[in-house]
């Protein structure tokens, strides 16, 4: 065969299979995210507060009631109810032990460990629960509000260190003074933070837990960083939020997809 | 001999076009460039029941499920995605596209579905 008799055969084959070929289209697309919690019988919101431990220099319950309350506002359709914050971790002390039901087991009182003033650890703060089981005690507060949904939890903020390698890129510049990037593996002793953040989500009018649901996230900076135990805590915090709201509000994940023809 | 070959090549090509162009797999092509063209208008409702239909039309139609279970993930009905999805791979396994597709599916569905109660 001839190369001016193979060139328009080669061609036509060409075209045929790009004919026969799929097409492919590239399109955004908005997924919603139902929420994890129905909220339409409330029409108000109250984050209580928070039984919180871990660094000293940061008030966690206080922080976490203040950024919870000024996201609702802005990004829920519920009315943010502006009241004290509830010193939770005093009101516990003061409180019976209950089990599930409400049913208090101060009756045994040997079997009650007491309960950890300095809160270090998940352990120290493990034995607060019993506190989101009063049922009595969460309706009472609901009815005082009008019978909200009701924000509350446990939070952990803790300093953290961690030592390995950490892989970094250096600027080589070679003999011609050109500029390139390598990667390099150095040991580092790096501090930082863990935030552990349990939100539990109370039906103000029944005292009943509705949805709880636990986030963990940690930041660790480079030795010569020296960041506020503040400026961490909201670092974290912002990563966690999109999750919390994501409880109470539909949400939109943006993408792309492939539609094939 | 080449000659030969090259022809056998062409007629092959041919028939194989002629074959996919044939009745309903051409109607449901037509629905499914429909969708595509009202899906980028933003007219998701209109594409999936123009997807719908070509899946029906040629049940054997991989791209009419690919589409349909981008449709299904836009309007929040994943479990139906899913299953469009895995249709859509059963029929053509090795594109590339579908599975791209199914992988940025599944991720958002395992954060949607995602409880870290304790």
């Amino acid at each position: 065969m001839t190369a001016r008799a193979a060139a328009p055969l080669a061609s036509v084959v060409a075209a045929l299979a790009l004919a026969t070929c799929t097409s492919v289209f590239e399109i955004p697309l908005e997924t919603p995210i139902q929420p994890k919690l129905d909220t339409s019988p409330f029409q108000r919101v109250l984050v209580a507060g928070f039984i919180a431990g871990g660094a000293e220099d940061v008030d966690a319950n206080l922080e976490t009631v203040r950024l919870l309350r000024s996201q609702l506002r802005t990004k829920s359709s519920m009315k943010v109810i502006e009241a004290d914050v509830v010193p939770l971790t005093e009101i516990a002390a003061q409180q019976p032990r209950a089990d599930a039901d409400g049913t208090a087991s101060a009756a045994q009182p040997n079997a009650v460990l007491p309960l950890p003033t300095l809160i270090k650890d998940e352990k120290d703060l493990d034995a607060y629960d019993f506190v989101f089981a009063n049922t009595n005690y969460w309706k009472k507060l609901g009815e005082e509000f009008q019978n909200p949904l009701i924000v509350t939890g446990t939070v952990l903020f803790t300093p953290h260190a961690s030592a390995g390698f950490v892989q970094r890129e250096r600027e080589v510049i070679d003999q011609y003074g050109r500029r390139s990037v390598d990667p390099v593996r150095t040991y580092m002793e790096r501090k930082g933070y863990i935030l552990r953040p349990k939100f539990v989500f109370i039906d103000g009018r029944t005292g009943a837990t509705l949805y709880s649901e636990v986030f963990r996230e940690e930041v660790l900076y480079n030795p010569n960083q020296d960041t506020p135990a503040l400026s961490s805590y909201f670092e974290l915090m912002d990563r966690l939020i999109p999750g919390f709201l994501g409880t109470l509000s539909s949400q939109k994940i943006r993408g792309t997809r492939v539609l094939l023809k | 001999m080449r000659k030969t070959i090259a022809f056998a090549v062409l007629v092959l090509a041919l028939g194989a076009r002629l074959a996919l162009a044939g009745g309903p797999h051409r109607d449901a092509q037509a629905q499914v460039q429909f969708g595509i063209d009202v899906a980028n208008k933003g007219l998701w409702k209109e594409a999936l029941y123009r997807w719908e239909k070509a899946a029906e039309i040629d049940p054997k139609y991989a791209a009419a499920y690919n589409n349909l279970a981008v449709a299904y993930e836009h309007e929040g009905m994943f479990e139906k995605a899913r299953k469009a999805y895995d249709k859509a791979l059963e029929l053509d396994p090795k594109n590339v596209s579908i599975r791209q597709n199914y992988d940025f599916f599944k991720e958002i569905n395992d954060r949607a579905s995602r409880r870290t109660t304790r």
